[in-house]
């Protein structure tokens, strides 16, 4: 397995999970290199949410660490990791139901200028005109412009998914981890998605993308990772994938 | 520092009108005599600061009781010990009830949702009971703290002789009882309301609609929510406490009863039966209450039979014999019916009422083109449970 090479953003080193008895994550070493997308496959259960889960500090690693620009993540707050630039959208979408759109956007760009504490009650939120022009401009890239005062509990499920994206990459992040960003899309929803990711990527932004739907994973992906029972089964490019047998094997065991 | 949005200034103006005018408007509702009118401006103080807290980020606490205790014996000790300035004794309670917020939240905002609120409850509970015991050299106990013509009263005696009868609390020789005494009181309820408003329209007032919203989520996009929660619980509690200080400033004694965590769940009912997240909503909620508890608990059979007295006399009897249940000692079955009928038809508390009631009028207006856009609007609505 290639190790650390200059340009990886992220390193997941030799990373363990048990719940119990369960192995859910056995290990897992994975490099992802900075402006590539890097996608992880794998049946349902394989731990690939558990994975993302531990980079962003949400479940502490049994044992192994994750490493971004040579600082160690693992140990750190949710919080923390986020303001070193990790951005993540979740498999359901996590959003705030009960503000706007625009609201929503606008208390990430927050985040990132303000950073993780800062109290702020002498200005009122309508003069904060620089945050709430970059809001609008996302929103607007990402056709949700005509959404911005809707609550964002009322959006739909794509939209909403949409609009999480939106939140993370207002905060240029240094790597953006996406957990099966298309699951329960139509095909033409899809393929706008899948659209909308290549411009993001083009941007040389890192990206980690969890998916199910191969389509997906052969139309962004620089790399695959294979995960099965918690174990990368192989790694290699979208092409060698599609070739190789054992991955066959695991998604054929799956469909079974 | 002192410009707000617009829409918040007409607001506030309004509302200024509204509370400046209360000894006039509220004649015809007999509930315009000063004792009374205090405990409006008082109680909807409270309201507005436990809002900031319950209505913002969602954290239900059951201590405020206790905020309101240490605030009112801060004030009566400034009292005694030093002068009978209300803006001195204010101070103190600010800094005590300050402090003791400090110190209780930190320790509950390490748990949130119903530990919180049990975490919150155990400390207003222990803080009432050793008002009782271990503390009553500060307390006074059952008795509760009262002036003495012995207190010290070091700054004021200063400037005066020792009187031969008990000094009120006076701001440079204007009363703080009776109607004077209520327009001070109605001055730190305004000045108490700008700054709830401030709050809810600011960057700050933002981060705390997000953690209640989705906290985790608030974590996820970078923000470390503990130190929001905090400021946001102490601010709440120095509300809490200015309002007990009032209290004593214009009734210079000082119980424990006041910590009692009935005391905190009259607030709640306070907030949710006006409408919580709203900055008007706590306040007609206080007042609402509070009137039951002075004016409708006072209400007996002659006063209905007054009032019913333009019924045939049979049926006069039996309306009264009914109602009666509803008014004097039974008001609390009343108010118990309303908050039911609020929290079952208005979840948003009488707020939401107003707000219905307003849209039906514009509705009306524009009859016809609005109709399908509002439809719309219906139907994603009843989309936001998912998720
Ligand atoms: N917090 C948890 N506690 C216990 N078991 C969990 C937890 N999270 C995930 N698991 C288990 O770990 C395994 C991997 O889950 P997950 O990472 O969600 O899979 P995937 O995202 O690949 O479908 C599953 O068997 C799941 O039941
Ligand atoms: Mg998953």
């Amino acid at each position: 397995m290639a190790k650390a090479s200059e340009n990886v953003v992220l390193h997941v080193a030799d990373v363990h999970k048990t719940f119990g008895g369960l192995h859910a994550l056995s290990d897992v070493d994975l490099s992802i290199e900075e402006a590539k997308t890097h996608a992880i496959i794998g049946p349902n259960g394989a731990g690939k949410s558990t994975l993302l889960n531990i980079i962003v500090g949400l479940l502490p690693p049994t044992r192994g660490a994750v490493v971004l620009d040579g600082e160690v993540l693992t140990g750190k707050k949710p919080h923390e990791i986020n303001q070193m630039g990790v951005a993540r959208v979740f498999q359901t979408p996590e959003i705030f139901i009960d503000l706007s759109v625009i609201d929503n956007v606008m208390v990430s760009a927050f985040a990132k200028r303000d950073g993780a504490f800062k109290l702020r009650f002498s200005k009122s939120l309508e003069s904060e005109k620089e945050i709430n022009q970059r809001a609008v401009k996302i929103l607007t890239e990402f056709g949700l412009d005509d959404k911005m005062e809707e609550h964002a509990g009322s959006l739909s499920r794509g939209h909403k998914r949409r609009l999480e994206l939106a939140m993370c990459l207002i905060q240029q992040p240094r790597i953006l981890l996406l957990d099966e960003p298309t699951a329960g899309m139509s095909r033409h929803d899809t393929n706008t998605t899948i659209d909308l990711l290549k411009d993001i990527k083009a941007t040389g932004m890192t990206i980690v993308i969890i998916e199910h739907d191969m389509h997906v994973v052969f139309s962004l992906a620089d790399k695959v990772s294979v995960l099965a029972g918690g174990r990368i089964i192989a790694e290699g490019t979208p092409d060698e994938m599609r070739a190789s047998t054992i991955v066959k094997k695991a998604y054929l065991g799956e469909a079974s | 520092m002192f410009n707000i949005p617009k829409k918040d200034a007409i607001t506030f103006v309004l509302f200024a009108i509204v509370v400046l005018t209360m000894p006039i408007w509220l004649t015809p509702f007999g509930a315009s005599y000063p004792a009374l009118l205090q405990k409006f401006a008082i109680y909807a103080l409270l309201a507005v600061g436990y809002n900031l807290l319950f209505g913002l980020t969602g954290y239900l606490s059951f201590g405020h009781a206790a905020f309101l205790g240490v605030g009112s014996y801060a004030a009566v000790w400034s009292f005694k010990l030093l002068s009978m300035n209300p803006v001195l004794a204010l101070s103190f309670a600010i800094l005590f009830s300050g402090i003791f917020a400090l110190a209780i939240g930190y320790i509950s905002l390490r748990r949130s949702g119903i530990y919180f609120s049990i975490l919150t409850l155990a400390f207003a509970q222990m803080s009432y009971k050793l008002a009782y015991s271990v503390l009553s050299p500060i307390t006074h106990g059952e008795t509760g703290l009262q002036l003495t013509l012995q207190d010290p009263r070091a700054i004021d005696l200063m400037f005066i002789e020792r009187g031969s009868s008990l000094p009120t609390s006076n701001l440079f020789g204007i009363s703080m009882s009776g109607y004077s005494g209520f327009y001070f009181t109605a001055i730190i309820l305004l000045i108490g309301f700008f700054i709830a408003q401030k709050i809810t329209s600011s960057p700050f007032g933002m981060m705390l609609k997000g953690i209640k919203s989705n906290e985790n989520r608030m974590n996820y996009t970078g923000f470390n929510t503990k130190p929001y929660m905090l400021t946001v619980f102490v601010i709440s509690g120095i509300y809490a406490g200015v309002a007990g200080g009032l209290l004593s400033i214009t009734d210079p004694l000082a119980g424990a009863e006041r910590m009692q965590w009935t005391a905190s769940g009259e607030l709640v009912l306070m907030t949710i039966l006006g409408g919580v997240g709203t900055l008007i909503g706590p306040v007609i909620g206080a007042w609402l209450i509070k009137y039951f508890e002075n004016i409708f608990s006072a209400w007996n059979e002659s006063v209905l039979h007054g009032f019913f007295a333009f019924l045939p006399d049979g049926f006069e009897d039996i309306v009264v014999t009914i109602s009666s249940k509803f008014v004097g000692e039974g008001w609390h079955l009343t108010l118990g019916l309303m908050f039911v009928l609020v929290v079952v038809f208005l979840p948003g508390g009488i707020m939401e009422g107003a707000r219905r009631i307003g849209t039906m009028f514009k509705n009306n207006k524009d009859k016809k083109p609005k109709q399908t856009s509002d439809s719309e609007k219906q139907s994603s609505d009843s989309e936001k449970g998912e998720g």
